[in-house]
């Protein structure tokens, strides 16, 4: 079925690889976007895709390797949103000044990068920017898939007190539950994850690969823990059929594969189950459906 | 080692000379006027843009420029068109969706923009005939502007400040205190709509010069920048103009002694400048106060 249809591709090493470190990012992904948008904190996600940018430009036009300056620059960015607090929310004018000036200087890194070292590739920018996944080697994918991996287990194990916290914050407080503690260690695995995923969709990219499932799972259930299996699950099915759809049809690119499966079922989701949110049906209720 | 790259300018500090020479390549000249249009529309656009709160609707127009201008490069039309039919066709939906739910817009908005970026990274990777693949859709270029762009530029941005001139006193009104303008009769709603076309307009010029992710630097950064300064309405809106257009010209100016991307200097330049406004503002709120110790000590009895 499926398997057979599959096995020409991963006859390749490149998808292997690819297969490898996507389905491992997706599942880390598909985890922590459910929390994301289940704590309003999609925002973080759009604001980590621009720093993780200018990061690994930064670490590239340094000579370093690119993935230290993607983990770098988004754990940093997510450590200093964690400081920030949820509640202290800046004006949205400063916010933006404060990105378009980060990608700006990302830009700035891109041309120092490819100017400076004009033996290596010029596409590096290109490749941060929207990813590549069928580029990853061996050692670099069973690092993300490793690293992944590691974040999806944190999430999980984690995932009883943080929803607790997420919830109802005052009352995980009092029960205990180190609230501070449980959101500045989320908003560091969203900050990895993001960096993951930046090596799989790109930075531009990955912003959709961390709502869309989510906000799909959110859409079809309103169970907490049946939702974040079923973002995790979606996430990682949208990885294979968007790898194996780019194989396909290769003048497709990988990230605008799994992009549009993604945003595909994201607006299926729309047409399966009208919106029931509590606040929602609440004020249907007077005038009925 | 950077700063030491980019701090030694190799101009001649004679600015008469200087823009002589930048001036002597029609390239250069067509540019200039370009960046001088699209500032002064960006800016008077982005001016009410920062009063309305629409900064969220402009950095996703921003974003449709990118699959508009490489979609209409790969049709084979030029990328103007794209620019300004989608940035358009964005404001309308943007319009046409506002009011719905507010509690899952993230995800939804996220969700939207990864797909239009993705859309325009397959629009780029199935043209091929860009020099530098995305990049200066996405970050700005000032080469190879040519003069039916710049006549583009100008009638459309005149349309725009038309627009707006005739608009300018109920959309101020409007802005301000929409619930009280709704009552005196002002059609609040048809004028955000026009508002949000105009926005869609002066987003596509913009996107042609900063490029489509760094709209933000000449359409909202002057804006706020002025509105730091400034409570009056009239004098800052003068002042953004003032500013988008000093930070263009400046970095159109940078960008040609230094070979970094023009989206790079116009940020940076912007950027520095509302930095500085923010510092002026509560660098003379201190003095500010002891100068007026007297009505301080009589509204605060200490």
């Amino acid at each position: 079925m499926t398997l057979l249809m599959a096995v020409s591709p991963l006859s390749h090493p490149f998808f292997q690889h690819a297969f490898l470190a996507g389905t491992a990012i997706a599942a880390a992904c598909g985890l922590v976007g459910y929390f994301l948008v289940l704590r309003a904190q999609v925002f973080t996600g759009d604001a980590l895709s621009h720093v993780a940018f200018t990061g690994a430009m930064a670490a590239l036009a340094f000579g370093y390797d690119l993935r230290l300056g993607l983990f770098a620059a988004t754990i940093a960015m997510a450590l200093l949103f964690g400081t920030l607090g949820r509640r202290a929310r800046p004006d949205d004018v400063v916010i933006g000044s404060v990105f378009s000036w980060i990608l700006g200087l990302g830009a700035f890194f891109i041309t120092l990068y490819t100017s400076s070292r004009s033996t290596t590739n010029g596409t590096a920018g290109i490749s941060v920017l929207f990813g590549s996944v069928f580029g990853i080697s061996a050692g670099s994918a069973v690092v993300a898939a490793l690293v992944a991996t590691g974040v999806a287990l944190l999430v999980v194990l984690m995932a009883r007190p943080l929803l607790f916290a997420t919830l109802d914050e005052a009352v995980a407080a009092a029960r205990g539950v180190p609230v501070r503690l449980l959101g500045y260690g989320f908003l560091a695995l969203a900050g990895i994850s993001a960096a993951e995923a930046t090596q799989a969709v790109g930075s531009l990219l990955l912003l959709g690969l961390l709502a869309a499932p989510a906000g799909a799972a959110v859409r079809l259930t309103d169970h907490p823990h049946r939702a974040l299996a079923l973002s995790a699950g979606l996430a990682v099915l949208e990885m294979w059929a968007g790898l194996f759809a780019s194989y396909a049809v290769p003048r497709m690119p990988p990230s605008f594969a799994i992009m549009a499966v993604a945003t595909a079922v994201y607006t299926a989701t729309f047409l399966v189950r009208r919106p029931a949110h509590v606040s929602r049906a609440r004020a249907a209720v007077p005038t009925g459906p | 080692m950077t700063l030491a790259e980019t701090g030694a300018p190799d101009w001649s500090w004679n600015l008469l000379t200087d823009f002589q020479e930048m001036w002597s390549y029609p390239f250069m000249v067509n540019a200039f006027r370009a960046g001088a249009i699209v500032a002064v529309v960006a800016a008077v656009v982005g001016w009410f843009v920062v009063l309305r709160r629409l900064t969220f609707a402009a950095h996703t127009v921003s974003l449709v420029a990118f699959p508009g201008a490489a979609g209409a490069l790969l049709l084979g039309v030029s990328a103007g068109y794209g620019y300004f039919t989608l940035c358009v066709a964005a404001a309308l939906v943007i319009a046409a969706l506002r009011g719905g739910g507010e509690h899952e817009e993230s995800a939804l908005t996220g969700t939207v923009q990864a797909f239009l970026l993705a859309s325009g990274f397959l629009f780029t990777a199935l043209y091929r005939g860009l020099l530098e693949g995305p990049q200066t859709i996405l970050f700005g270029t000032f080469l190879g502007i040519t003069s039916s762009q710049v006549t583009v530029l100008t009638v459309v941005g005149a349309v725009v400040l038309a627009v707006l001139a005739l608009l300018g006193r109920p959309l101020l009104f409007a802005s301000v205190d929409p619930k009280v303008a709704a009552g005196r009769g002002v059609p609040v709603r048809a004028l955000s709509v026009v508002f949000l076309v105009l926005l869609g307009a002066a987003t596509a010029e913009a996107s042609q010069i900063t490029g489509t992710l760094l709209v933000f630097a000449l359409m909202v950064i002057p804006a706020a920048t002025a509105q730091v300064l400034t409570a009056r309405p009239g004098l800052s809106l003068a002042l953004a103009v003032l500013l988008a257009f000093a930070t263009t010209w400046l970095g159109l100016t940078a960008a040609y002694y230094w070979p970094y991307p023009l989206g790079f200097f116009v940020t940076t330049i912007a950027f520095a400048g509302y930095l500085l406004a923010l510092g002026w503002r509560s660098l003379s709120e201190v003095p500010g106060r002891r100068a007026m110790a007297p009505t301080a000590t009589r509204e605060v009895p200490a």
